[in-house]
């Protein structure tokens, strides 16, 4: 049976590196055509190296204006450009997944406050799913058209549904996510900021107050409690010495005192048939909370959490690999349940340790 | 196979034959190191153990 051919515009950024990557050992999906601006012409492999000598990595970039027909395209574009360019790539394959933030907001003026100017393609927001299997794996199956994830927004997203699911969580308190991230989030291109000498070593807050991806948790708080009310979250992230991963500690407080089991019971609820989603809380060894350390390469999430003396406020935590379960990995696992193919599929590495 | 309930955690212990009164056993989701404290029915406690105290 022939697979399902499948077409990375921006291909030489990391994300596009990172599907490459999964959908080379796919069973039932292979990238068929990969563009780049930049690259053209160049076997793929000269920009993600780890490909040399793989039938994804001996691919040629092409121009995005000489890309053909396939069943599935995978848009890697700067925010921005997917909703500009959106006709087009509709008519050039039955499906897309979209990893830029340009269809993640189902609400126009939502969009238009954490993004700085109107939509530019409003009529496309209700075409496409928000692309969290764990929040909307039902749409999901047999859409055609799914948005990616913010990878700090997935980090908080996933530590906090369990408390929003639940019914645990006091709406009328903030809530905080700080996250740590790897300097991989910065994408591929060269900055003064990301010159070694100056990176390196180097603990620097990046949005420390209104990060955007806070419009994609509120989204999924509004989603799942079922409300037109904003609850609102307050989000931060800091650069770390670590190339991927994203750690969000979660700070909020809950209606009613709570214990380890009463959060046990809602983690496992919300959970306990997810694929790539463990808990993480143990009393003993040296992982016994959620670390983005044995993530780097796998589609897991590992979440936690903390419970202070008088039961009310609550740490919740949760560790990703930012390219994974934050962008690529989420957006094969969205491809497997959009086209009925096992949710595992192509995304069962687990990751690296030490 | 007996089943009993982690005080700790809530998730589900298996042992592998009849429980003894004082038997260890961890459980496998929380990690906790539990003592049979009754039988009938089965019930855990958290084993004593030596605290970390993690450079606090």
């Amino acid at each position: 049976m022939a697979k399902l051919s499948c077409t990375i515009v921006g291909g030489t950024g990391y994300t596009g590196g990172e599907l490459l990557r999964i959908l080379n050992a796919h069973p039932q999906a292979e990238v068929t055509q990969i563009t780049s601006r930049t690259r053209m012409g160049e076997y793929a492999y000269s920009a993600h190296p780890n490909l040399r000598s793989t039938p994804a990595g001996n691919l040629q970039f092409t121009r995005p204006e000489d890309v053909g027909k396939s069943d599935m395209i995978f848009l890697c574009l700067p925010h921005g450009e997917a909703a500009v360019q959106i006709d087009r790539w509709a008519g050039l394959a039955g499906a897309i997944i979209d990893l830029s933030a340009d269809f993640r907001l189902r609400n126009q003026e939502l969009y238009a406050r954490w993004y700085g100017g109107a939509h530019p393609a409003p009529q496309w927001l209700d075409k496409f799913v928000y692309g969290l299997p764990e929040l909307t794996r039902q749409e999901l199956k047999g859409a055609r058209y799914a948005s990616g994830v913010g990878c700090n927004a997935t980090a908080t997203n996933l530590a906090l549904m369990p408390l929003v699911k639940a019914g645990l969580l006091d709406a009328s308190k903030p809530i905080i996510s700080d996250t740590k991230v790897g300097s991989s989030e910065a994408g591929a291109e060269v900055t003064d900021a990301s010159h070694h000498p100056e990176r390196s070593g180097a603990v620097r807050s990046y949005a420390p107050a209104g990060h955007r991806h806070a419009a994609e948790v509120e989204q999924m708080i509004a989603t799942v409690s079922r409300t037109a009310a904003t609850v609102p979250v307050h989000m931060s992230a800091t650069s770390i010495e670590m190339v991927r991963g994203v750690l969000a500690t979660v700070h909020c407080f809950t209606r009613e005192p709570v214990q380890d089991k009463t959060l046990w019971k809602a983690f496992r609820d919300c959970y306990k048939s997810e694929p790539f989603v463990r808990i993480v809380k143990t009393s003993t060894g040296i992982f016994r909370a959620p670390e983005p350390k044995i993530l780097a390469g796998s589609n897991f999430a590992d979440v936690g959490f903390a419970i202070s003396e008088d039961g009310r406020k609550v740490t919740l935590l949760c560790a990703i690999d930012n390219l994974m379960k934050g962008a690529a990995g989420s957006a094969v696992q969205c491809l497997n349940i959009m086209h009925g193919f096992d949710e595992r599929a192509g995304l069962e590495f687990p990751g690296l340790h030490p | 196979m007996v089943t009993a309930e982690c005080s700790e955690c809530g998730g589900t212990v298996t042992f592998k034959s009849a429980p003894i009164l004082h038997e260890l056993i961890r459980c496998p989701e929380c990690g906790a190191e539990l003592e049979v404290i009754t039988l009938e029915p089965v019930a855990m406690a958290p084993a004593p153990t030596e605290e970390e105290d993690w450079g606090e």
